[in-house]
């Protein structure tokens, strides 16, 4: 195309065509003024009546995740299930807020001693501390020798995002190898954090287990020095989680080869009930003096969710090595919101200081995951009382929020169109979202996918 | 961006058997020299020929961060934390503008106080907002800045997704102009607020600068921020501040506004205010929205990041909005769910307790009628503490300085002409805290402290070159 034919080509509608059109009219009105102008004559693109500087932007589909509730939400049927997003549910499928929580917003808004004045980039220097015993034990070495350093983040996302944007900028290795199958944000906000992301075998379709040989083969050939996405437990989107053995096995392989392990940890207490157990990944790496990044959520396991509280640890070799990558942390922070919000952290840390509040706190977990694990087994009992074919024993044996029913993206769908039920297309379910009162309903519609839909 | 790395070779045998070596790593002898011999060799310690297990386990020992070097503290944000280590009882913070009352303490509006207590009667759940926030609070803050019957709104042209504050609003229409308008520059106002050099530099959005501040008149350089607007390339995206400019406090005239948004027309490009002040410069939320308003009417897509840091006091609770105007409802819908895709991997969705604040304040009419009162409160304190400091310096000064920019000047902000030798003298010698740039906020000033603040301000002027 020529400068005239790009400056008259009105419908092309791509960014590039777009800055082609700008560069054209900058060489048409270097030529004579005579040409100048025939052709500044347009209306501005800016002006109502013409066209729009934004025509060639294109509307994004809806989150995969996200999206499952928002069509769930659009969807009159009075036996809609919704079994997508990961938030958790009571029996009476309400949203639950903790306890704890309510005791603690209450004493923090009660108390006129308290301002809203902006928090340190680093976040609330008291959650930081508490959120780092929380996840590395409170005689964690690494914590004693000042070689962590804890920023607080926008929930798991905010924290895998800084995360992941200190290592682009700071570290050798930009590559990170994920799980295959992930959470469905992983890979786009390493992408946006400007590493490149690759993966190692995780899942096993025909076990509906972990495929160690694969994962252990796949980090093995990574390059050394390589970035490891691992999640501390209940893995999402399979509820699969390597043994204790096998997590040993992980750790001398990764140590071996200098592999940089990031923990995604958005389940702690979540998943078996103890927030001990559900650490103990993360710990058996933390023990033997190495370096690694952990993100933690504190919207599953404090029923936080839309108040985004989490925190990114950085746990390394010296204490002066963490105030420096601290000082760079920040300098990643400023630039994308300043400072992070007050609310979530100051919940967090009122429950976590006081001895009495966390040890409901740790009851009021235990009944949630409890509840969740019922679930699992109701849903389990159901299916094998109603014969569907197939062994189910994935159900009772997957960990923490969701299972990962091994139905296909057909049947899936089947199931939303037939069944109003709502799930993400990869077959993964949310247990939250289950209720003694809805399991017949989801059993009979997975029976039906699995007999009707191939 | 390479970070010096320490080789951490080592052989792929299993033989090496680190759980051994490194129990309790940091209690193993000698460590103490590692460290040492790390800094002294720095980047170059990379030892491939001697390859000894010792070499190995020195290596194997080095923190893989280790070249990292410590950054500078913010010139903005690390001005209070050098407040808070200063010892000295006359000390005075004029860094961050944060509000302060007339004894110098932080405010919470009394309006967010019964927001909050409502909430809390509520007992309204935590689930996660959708990704482009609350949309009672995004209903309410479009309203708030073009006009609750503003035709744009009524047709829905206007696409609005609730940002972390005004920082993380400014990064999500970076991340859009990175991603939709490659190539395209952002036109920044010399000086501005240091952060949003930052903020474009991260989204990787390039940007120049149009003249602004005249240091000669303590004024605004009209001639030559229209030339620099008008030398930019066609489709340049032009930062305005939407009022109370930070940090110099000039901001143009209506008619100015006008020639400027005729300058704009003219070259295709598109408006992109930052709206940090609402209702904080004049004390009027329409007075101080007008620019945006003027803009908009004439049919222009611009937009719009707002902040509501200052005007309701919510600063930590990170509560902005980012709005574009856009030609057609169908592009706002379009584009908001380009800016959705840009949000959520970032943070996924945005906080929910600020949002909530202001959609219950101003979509109730007595807690909105209550807030309009604090905050012509707040901008009177604020005007009466510039024409206390101006009085003080008048009084001081016999030279024949012109110091009646201190009243022309609106917002928080004052910049004070000051350069850096003279603001280090201000801190050093003073204890009062500023920017090296010579701003002061005033917000952190009172009355009683005008007379000390004029003392510093004369005697840094006159006697430090």
């Amino acid at each position: 195309m020529n400068a005239d034919q790009l400056l008259n080509n009105s419908s092309s509608s791509s960014s590039t065509d777009r800055r082609l059109r700008i560069l054209a009219k900058h060489l048409q009105s270097t030529s004579s003024s005579a040409m100048e102008s025939n052709t500044v004559v347009s209306a501005s693109p800016t002006s109502a009546a013409g066209g729009s500087v934004f025509a060639h932007i294109v509307q994004a589909p809806e989150d995969p995740i996200l999206g499952v509730t928002v069509a769930y939400n659009k969807d009159p049927s009075p036996v809609k299930l919704n079994l997508g997003v990961g938030a958790y549910r009571t029996e009476e499928g309400k949203p639950l807020v903790l306890n704890v929580v309510r005791q603690a917003e209450q004493l923090l808004v009660n108390d006129s001693s308290r301002v809203k004045e902006y928090l340190p980039i680093v976040g609330l220097a008291d959650f930081n501390k508490l959120s780092a015993k929380l996840i590395l034990g409170p005689d964690s070495p690494a914590v004693q020798d000042n070689r962590v350093t804890t920023v607080q983040c926008l929930s798991g996302t905010g924290s895998l995002r800084v995360g992941a944007e200190f290592l682009a900028r700071h570290y050798h290795e930009r590559t990170i190898y994920i799980p295959v199958p992930t959470w469905g944000n992983h890979p786009k906000v390493f992408t946006l954090a400007g590493l490149s992301v690759k993966s190692y075998r995780y899942y096993d379709p025909t076990t509906r287990g972990l495929n160690f040989q694969g994962l252990l083969e796949d980090l093995q050939s990574a390059p050394s020095g390589a970035i490891v996405l691992l999640h501390a437990c209940a893995h999402n989107p399979t509820g699969v989680d390597p043994t204790p053995q096998q997590w040993e096995q992980i750790r001398q392989l990764m140590r071996s080869k200098a592999l940089l392990p990031f923990f995604d940890s958005a389940y702690q207490g979540f998943a078996s009930g103890s927030l001990d157990a559900d650490a103990q990944s993360v710990r058996m790496f933390v023990a033997d003096g190495g370096e690694c990044l952990v993100a933690q959520s504190y919207a599953k396991n404090m029923g936080l969710y839309g108040e985004r509280v989490g925190a990114l640890s950085i746990v390394c070799r010296a204490a002066d090595v963490a105030g420096r990558v601290e000082s760079q942390l920040k300098l990643v922070i400023r630039p994308m919101y300043s400072n992070p919000p007050i609310h979530g952290a100051s919940i967090v840390a009122t429950i976590l200081k006081d001895r009495n509040m966390f040890h409901e706190w740790t009851l009021e977990l235990k009944a949630m995951a409890d509840r969740i694990i019922s679930m699992r087994q109701q849903l389990f009992d159901a299916l094998r009382a109603r014969g569907t074919p197939g062994d189910w024993s994935h159900i009772i044996k997957q960990i923490g929020m969701f299972t990962f029913t091994g139905l296909n993206s057909e049947q899936v769908a089947f199931m939303r169109k037939e069944y109003h039920i709502y799930m993400t297309s990869d077959g993964r379910i949310s247990m939250a979202g289950l209720s003694s009162r809805t399991v017949p309903h989801l059993t009979d519609a997975i029976h039906a996918a699995v007999t009707k839909v191939a | 961006m390479a970070s010096g790395m320490l080789s951490l070779t080592c052989p792929s045998s299993s033989s090496l058997s680190l759980p051994h070596h490194f129990k309790g790593g940091a209690a193993a002898a000698g460590k103490p020299k590692l460290l040492n011999q790390a800094s002294v060799f720095g980047k170059r310690f990379v030892n491939t020929e001697s390859f000894t297990r010792t070499t190995m386990a020195v290596a194997l020992n080095v923190s893989r961060f280790e070249s990292i070097t410590m950054a500078p503290p913010d010139p903005i944000l690390g001005v209070s934390e050098a407040f808070r280590a200063d010892t000295n009882e006359m000390k005075l913070n004029l860094g961050v503008g944060a509000y302060r009352t007339e004894d110098l303490q932080p405010y919470v509006l009394n309006v967010v106080k019964k927001a909050e207590k409502l909430m809390l009667e509520r007992g309204e759940n935590k689930e996660y907002l959708p990704i482009e926030g609350l949309a009672s609070f995004n209903k309410v803050t479009a309203e708030l800045l073009l006009g609750a019957n503003n035709p744009l709104i009524l047709e829905q042209r206007v696409a609005t997704v609730q940002g972390l504050s005004g920082t993380g609003s400014l990064r999500l229409a970076a991340a859009l102009i990175e991603r939709y308008f490659p190539g395209a520059k952002v036109l920044i106002s010399s000086p501005s607020w240091g952060n949003h050099k930052n903020i474009f530099n991260d989204a990787r959005v390039p940007w120049s600068e149009y003249r602004y501040y005249d240091p000669s008149t303590v004024g605004l350089d009209f001639d030559g921020m229209i030339a620099d607007i008008k030398a930019a390339p066609e489709g340049s995206f032009v930062l305005l501040h939407g009022c109370a400019h930070n940090p110099t406090g000039i901001d143009p005239t209506p008619e100015q506004w006008e020639i400027i948004a005729d300058v704009i027309q003219e070259k295709n490009h598109i408006p992109f205010f930052d709206v940090a002040y609402q209702g904080f410069a004049s004390g009027s939320l329409d007075v101080d929205a007008s620019s945006v308003r003027l803009f908009a009417a004439r049919g222009l897509e611009l937009l719009v990041a707002q902040s509501y840091s200052k005007n309701l006091g919510l600063y930590a609770e990170r509560i902005g909005a980012i709005n574009i105007v856009c030609s057609s409802a169908d592009a706002a819908t379009r584009v908001k769910s380009q800016i959705k895709r840009l949000a959520r991997p970032m943070y996924s969705n945005p906080p929910v307790h600020g949002a909530r604040i202001v959609a219950n304040v101003v979509g109730d009419p007595e807690l909105f009628n209550e807030w309009k009162e604090e905050m012509e409160v707040m901008a009177g304190r604020i005007k009466s503490v510039r024409q206390k400091l101006y009085d003080s310096l008048r009084a001081k000064d016999k030279s024949g300085k012109d110091w009646s920019f201190i009243l022309r000047q609106i917002g928080m902000f004052s910049f004070t002409g000051l350069n850096k030798a003279q603001s280090d003298n201000m801190t050093n010698k003073w204890h009062v805290y500023m920017t090296k740039d010579g701003r002061i906020s005033l917000a952190g000033l009172s009355s009683a402290k005008c007379e000390y603040l004029a003392d510093a301000i004369f005697d840094s002027y006159h006697n430090v070159s």
